[in-house]
């Protein structure tokens, strides 16, 4: 992304940050939960996002591994670390949301945990490829395939199992009132999501650049 | 012979005895079963009381876990922009400073 557009998104994405809270505010209440509901949109904006992460660092894993491509791994080595920040965000917010709508923290919920498993399928993806030593870009690659296979089951497990967490259906079944602000929230995150990634790939890129020029240095 | 009659005499005391348990035990099971239906259990709700009459400390507002929500989600979003443009700005300040001590280095050879 050119200097001009990054800072074009930049404004863009600034914008509805700041009227997020505002359109949120004007939203509806929903009628059981009544003002904590209005957590829903940023918590399920963040878990796109994370879902989202999840698939860019498997696929650009998967290019690493099948087309050598080092770019790629820079990319998913970016995206690994987006998953960790947004599912902080949906684990932190989630449980906020919960101890008001259940009376509890935390449920083992189908939903949660596998939510929770995911985060920590890309918790160890950084480890790995922050103390795996030489070679753990293979190895770290392998994690993040079977992180990315685990994102339909994460989505799905409110639809297959008995669940405590609302389902899919909500996202689509939203009211106008409530659709507005949900669908701002959800573009505000993902020029977000565009914007740090592409900032966090470029540090990735000016590490190696930076590798490089040490190795010429000492030819 | 008489010892055999006494010994047999004693196993069917035994035997009577355990078929008398064995028959009574399902019998006291049901009948406890029955009594602990019929008891509530500890802590089971008698009375529906209305939101606005809980203490103060039982009553759970919605707002301060909605602000928190937000509050960590913006200083977990707005703390990692900044961690990432530190690193970065620190990466390019590094390689600003060798690729200057590359071209010297060629200049003098």
């Amino acid at each position: 992304m050119s200097n001009r557009n990054f800072y074009l998104v930049l404004a863009v994405a600034v914008v509805l940050f700041a009227l997020a809270p505002v359109l949120v505010a004007w939203a509806p209440y929903e009628a059981t939960m009544g003002l904590v509901q209005k957590i829903f949109y940023f918590h399920v904006p963040a878990a796109m996002m994370m879902f989202v992460s999840a698939f860019v660092c498997g696929i650009g894993s998967a290019l690493f591994l099948f087309k050598r491509s080092a770019r790629a791994d820079r990319l998913a080595l970016a995206a690994a670390e987006l998953v960790a920040v947004f599912g902080v965000v949906v684990l932190i917010s989630g449980p906020l949301w919960a101890r008001k709508a259940w009376g509890v923290w935390w449920v083992w919920d189908p939903r949660l945990t596998s939510t929770l498993v995911l985060w920590m399928i890309f918790l160890a993806y950084l480890l790995l490829r922050r103390y795996g030593g030489a070679g753990s870009e293979k190895l770290s690659a392998g994690v993040a395939l079977f992180g990315m296979a685990n994102v339909p089951f994460v989505y799905i497990s409110v639809d297959f199992w008995r669940s405590q967490h609302p389902t899919t259906n909500v996202v689509m079944t939203l009211v106008p009132g409530m659709r507005g602000p949900f669908w701002w929230c959800v573009a505000a995150f993902v020029l977000l999501y565009v914007l740090v990634l592409t900032l966090r790939t470029r540090l990735e890129d000016q590490r190696a650049a930076l590798e490089d020029l040490y190795l010429k240095l000492e030819d | 012979m008489t010892t055999r009659k006494t010994v047999w005499g004693r196993m069917a005391r035994v035997m009577v005895l355990a078929m008398a348990l064995g028959l009574t035990a399902p019998l006291a099971v049901v009948a406890a079963q029955g009594t602990a239906a019929s008891q509530p259990p500890a802590g089971q709700q008698q009375e529906f009381v209305p939101v606005s009459e809980l203490p103060p400390a039982e009553q759970l507002p919605a707002a301060p876990l909605l602000i928190a929500a937000y509050a960590v989600a913006w200083i977990v979003l707005l703390g990692y922009v900044w961690s990432v443009w530190r690193r970065l700005g620190k990466v390019e300040r590094e390689l600003a400073e060798v690729a200057r001590r590359i071209d010297a280095s060629q200049r003098r050879s």
